[in-house]
């Protein structure tokens, strides 16, 4: 039961990038093809799990035995950092069709505050455990797939659309995550 | 001619290439704390500092990083002056550190920071990175202390904390929730963008 308010919470209720505002970056910046969002929403789903499973066996098996969790800020970034450019080199040895898919999305991935956001939000879930950190990733990287495909087939159509001129490009685009924005507060009595 | 440059260096960010409403970067902390004046200027002074501390040790110390490890050696130099600012704020303005939350870590991965680390300071003398950084710095805090502001009055019909409409009044709610931030921003670009083409 725990499992499900977590994933519907992550989802709709708390969507990561609606209404926690993490991850904007990427959310405004690649989502003018549904194709390349797809292939985003893919490399965040990847990497946020796996950063969210180093940090947090790095926080309850290292820093907090030593005392040295007022460095999780920077042990935390770093090891982000690592794991993208890791995973790239792997990735590309491995799989090359997949990397050829998410490739030019990766290193963009290290400065997306969600993949920290997450990380640090999930240490502080309730009854923490490995499985639920893990479990929390996973279901924040698909509402923020969900939110960046949504946006992206809005845009594909708004290229079609007349547009006021000065509203053009930034601020339609801010205009349409606010409307979409508002369609995810519809959820908030659902958990 | 000298004197020239630095007043341009710090003048550029606050208009031409103001940091959220021209260049749109670091949107994540603009969009989440503003929902009143004081949380937007808190979060822009926390910025402007570690923005201001890592422009001067990065400029200080170009010489000495090799250029393929300059980016992972730049996130430890920010993520370290992050750290500081989050201790400074959690012992003295506590109120503040509860309010702007998980915000302040990831003032590591806001991108105006390592931007102007990597486009400006890994460049330019000291000198130059300080007023760079202050432009920039001072350009991100009026951004998101204006938006703040708008959002405050508009949502709950304050202003930094002081009421000035009578308790029946009717506020839109809308914007201290997260679709007004996205919806005042989009017409706030459209006035700045409208404003600098006419001066321009």
């Amino acid at each position: 039961m725990d499992y499900i308010i977590i994933l519907i919470a992550a989802v709709f209720v708390n969507n990561i990038v609606l209404s926690q505002f993490l991850g904007i970056c990427p959310f405004l910046g690649v989502s003018n093809k549904v194709s390349t969002s797809v292939g985003m929403s893919g490399a965040v789903l990847f990497v946020m799990t796996i950063a969210t499973t180093v940090t947090y066996l790095l926080n309850q098996y290292v820093l907090i035995p030593v005392g040295l969790d007022y460095l999780r800020t920077i042990t935390f970034i770093l090891v982000i950092a690592a794991l993208v450019q890791m995973v790239e080199i792997i990735l590309k040895k491995v799989s090359p069709p997949l990397y050829q898919a998410l490739g030019v999305f990766l290193p963009l991935i290290t400065t997306n505050c969600a993949v920290l956001g997450v990380a640090i939000l999930a240490l502080g879930l309730e009854n923490g455990s490995l499985v639920k950190a893990v479990f929390f990733a996973i279901s924040n990287s698909l509402g923020f797939s969900l939110a960046l495909i949504v946006f992206a087939s809005i845009r594909e159509h708004l290229e079609l659309a007349n547009i006021p001129e000065g509203m053009k490009g930034v601020p339609i685009n801010l205009l349409v995550a606010g409307l979409l924005s508002l369609a995810f507060l519809g959820f908030t009595a659902l958990v | 001619m000298a004197e020239m440059n630095q007043k341009q260096n710090f003048l550029k960010g606050i208009i031409k290439e103001n940091p959220i409403f021209v260049m749109l970067l670091g949107m994540c902390p603009t969009l989440g704390v503003t929902s009143s004046a004081f949380n937007g200027l808190g979060m822009g002074v926390a910025t402007l500092f570690v923005l201001l501390m890592s422009n001067i040790v990065v400029s200080l110390v170009k010489n000495l990083i090799p250029a393929k490890v300059r980016i992972p050696a730049f996130i430890i130099i920010i993520a370290s002056f992050v750290t500081i600012v989050e201790m400074i704020l959690e012992a003295f303005v506590p109120l503040l550190y509860e309010q702007l939350g998980i915000f302040i870590p990831l003032i590591v991965v806001n991108c105006i920071i390592l931007g102007r680390a990597e486009a400006f300071a890994s460049k330019n003398n000291v000198l130059s990175s300080i007023f760079d950084a202050l432009g920039m710095g001072i350009g991100f805090v009026l951004a998101l202390t204006i938006l703040g502001s708008v959002r405050e009055i508009l949502g709950s019909g304050s202003l930094f904390g002081l009421i000035f409409l009578p308790e029946t009044a009717n506020t839109f709610i809308l914007f201290i929730l997260p679709p007004g931030a996205f919806i005042a921003l989009a017409y706030l670009t459209v006035m700045f963008n409208r404003l600098t083409s006419k001066t321009t």
